[in-house]
């Protein structure tokens, strides 16, 4: 099947290791993800934060772009699904004919963790497992931006999503409950208050920790960046050892596969996630 | 005993008028149940809660508000707005004043903040795409930060740290530009 694609700014770079295994489980159930042409940034917090035509329009541009392509579109992170379903929502609505774009919503925009998720997507996936993941044990990190506000999202169980867990289960994972699944970890904030993120992503550790699990599984390429680069500085303001590795769910569906490629998107971290793979005989 | 000297502040109601037209939102449903402040992430950052934000604008107390680091330390999370009994948008409130902010050339309480964010929107208006290699470097330029981290020489493990990424192959050398750029710029220019 055919879908549009749109990656975003960081799946071009820092999130090499996602974008590279998203293209190997899509490849790998037929879906043809086709980026969309000459597509733009979708303005994130910073256009939200600092003007509100542009925080509509920037996303606008896309969805237009998209629907001329005429396929439903594929968007791998949540902050830029969130900022394309307001955009969808404003654009939609009469009191603001003012708008620059057009979208009729002929197109559906997801989130490719729910796309992946859905049932018949789930069976494909599951019936290539070669290995499963039994003996890891890890917890599902959703974010805030793929879930909420529900009313722009479309998500109803937006405080206790299931779709990663559901997912991860089928691929043989030990998949532990807790209650902050979708904590915020601060990630607007990396740059100019590394502060803040620090507080919430060692508290985010700590209950990990608690729920008994050993790795952390993300389908936010923010998330994975925050939680996983400043694990070390974290451990040292906070006198603490922690070596807990954050794998996009992706990698975990290539791992289960026995992906070849799936060490070098690892070695992107930098979190080593590769030992305790080794430990599970799973790489 | 002696009674204790109650301030008087002056209710205005301009302010709330302004939001409320401005952002469409309605602030004056907020019955002050607190919930927003109760599951809100970065209260320990904050010198205002979500609530007194809310309860601030009813009264109208417009530079206090304008004036604190609440409204830029709001971490956007969306977690005030999804819970809120009376589906009031708080976080599109937050939204609204740092724009208000913006749109005056006002200071902001946190300026790294708002510094960031502008770096960010320059490099969208430049390019089409957003450069994350480019994007550090010209916030710590802009904003002064690497005098901060030079001192404290938290800049030795933020270089190390972009080394190790370079070498992990997460960095781009070489941003890319999107043909649309005219189109870009003329929602910018559209926008002012
Ligand atoms: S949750 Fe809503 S009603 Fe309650 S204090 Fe916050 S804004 Fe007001
Ligand atoms: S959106 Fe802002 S104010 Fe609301 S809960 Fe999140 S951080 Fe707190």
């Amino acid at each position: 099947m055919k879908v549009s694609y749109y990656p975003g700014c960081s799946l071009e770079a820092t999130a090499r290791d996602y974008r590279e295994s998203i293209a190997y489980v899509c490849g790998g159930l037929g879906i043809d993800l086709e980026e969309i042409p000459d597509w733009s940034c979708c303005g994130a917090t910073a256009a939200h934060s600092t003007d509100e035509s542009l925080s509509i329009a920037l996303p606008g541009r896309n969805l237009t772009l998209a629907e001329k392509i005429g396929l439903d579109v594929v968007v791998p992170c949540p902050m830029c699904f969130n900022r394309l379903k307001t955009a969808e929502h404003e654009i939609q609505k009469k009191t603001r004919k003012e708008l620059p774009h057009h979208f009729s919503g002929k197109i559906k925009v997801w989130d490719l963790l729910d796309f992946l998720s859905r049932p018949d997507r789930l069976s494909q996936i599951q019936a290539k497992v070669q290995q499963p993941l039994k003996d890891l044990s890890v917890v599902c990190y959703y974010g805030c931006m793929a879930n909420r506000p529900p009313r722009i999202t479309g998500v109803d169980q937006y405080e206790n999503p299931q779709n990663m867990d559901t997912l991860l289960k089928a691929l043989g994972t030990q998949v532990q409950d807790w209650s902050y699944k979708t904590d915020c970890c601060g990630a607007s904030h990396t740059i100019a208050r590394p502060d803040i993120v620090h507080t919430l992503v060692q508290r985010l550790y700590e209950r990990v920790l608690d729920a008994g699990a050993e790795a952390i599984v993300v389908s936010c390429q923010m998330c994975q960046a925050n939680l996983d680069m400043p694990q070390a500085t974290i451990a040292e303001i906070f006198r603490k050892q922690y070596h807990l590795p954050v794998y996009y769910f992706t990698e975990l569906i290539g791992v289960s596969w026995k992906a070849l490629e799936a060490k070098t998107w690892l070695s992107r971290h930098m979190v080593d996630p590769q030992t305790l793979l080794k430990r599970k005989g799973l790489i | 005993m002696e009674k204790p000297e109650l301030e008087c502040i002056e209710m205005n109601s301009g302010f709330i008028n302004e939001i409320e037209e401005g952002s469409g939102i309605k602030v004056s449903a907020c019955f002050q149940c607190r919930k927003c402040t109760n599951g809100c992430p970065v209260t320990f950052a904050m010198d205002l809660y979500p609530d007194q934000v809310m309860r601030y604008i009813q009264l109208g107390l417009k530079q206090e508000i304008r004036e604190s680091a609440t409204i830029w330390v709001c971490a956007s999370c969306e977690t005030c707005t999804t819970r809120c009994p009376n589906e009031i948008d708080i976080a599109g409130v937050m939204d609204f004043l740092k724009q208000s902010v913006v749109k005056e050339k006002g200071q902001a309480a946190e300026d790294k903040v708002l510094a960031f964010h502008q770096i960010f929107m320059d490099d969208i208006r430049k390019r089409g795409r957003v450069f994350e290699t480019g994007l550090v470097g010209k916030y710590m330029l802009h904003s002064g930060d690497w005098v901060t981290k030079l001192k404290d020489r938290s800049i030795l493990d933020e270089m190390l740290l972009g080394w190790t990424m370079f070498r992990k192959g997460r960095l781009n050398l070489f941003p890319k530009r999107i043909k649309g750029k005219a189109e870009i710029e003329k929602l910018f220019n559209n926008s002012l």
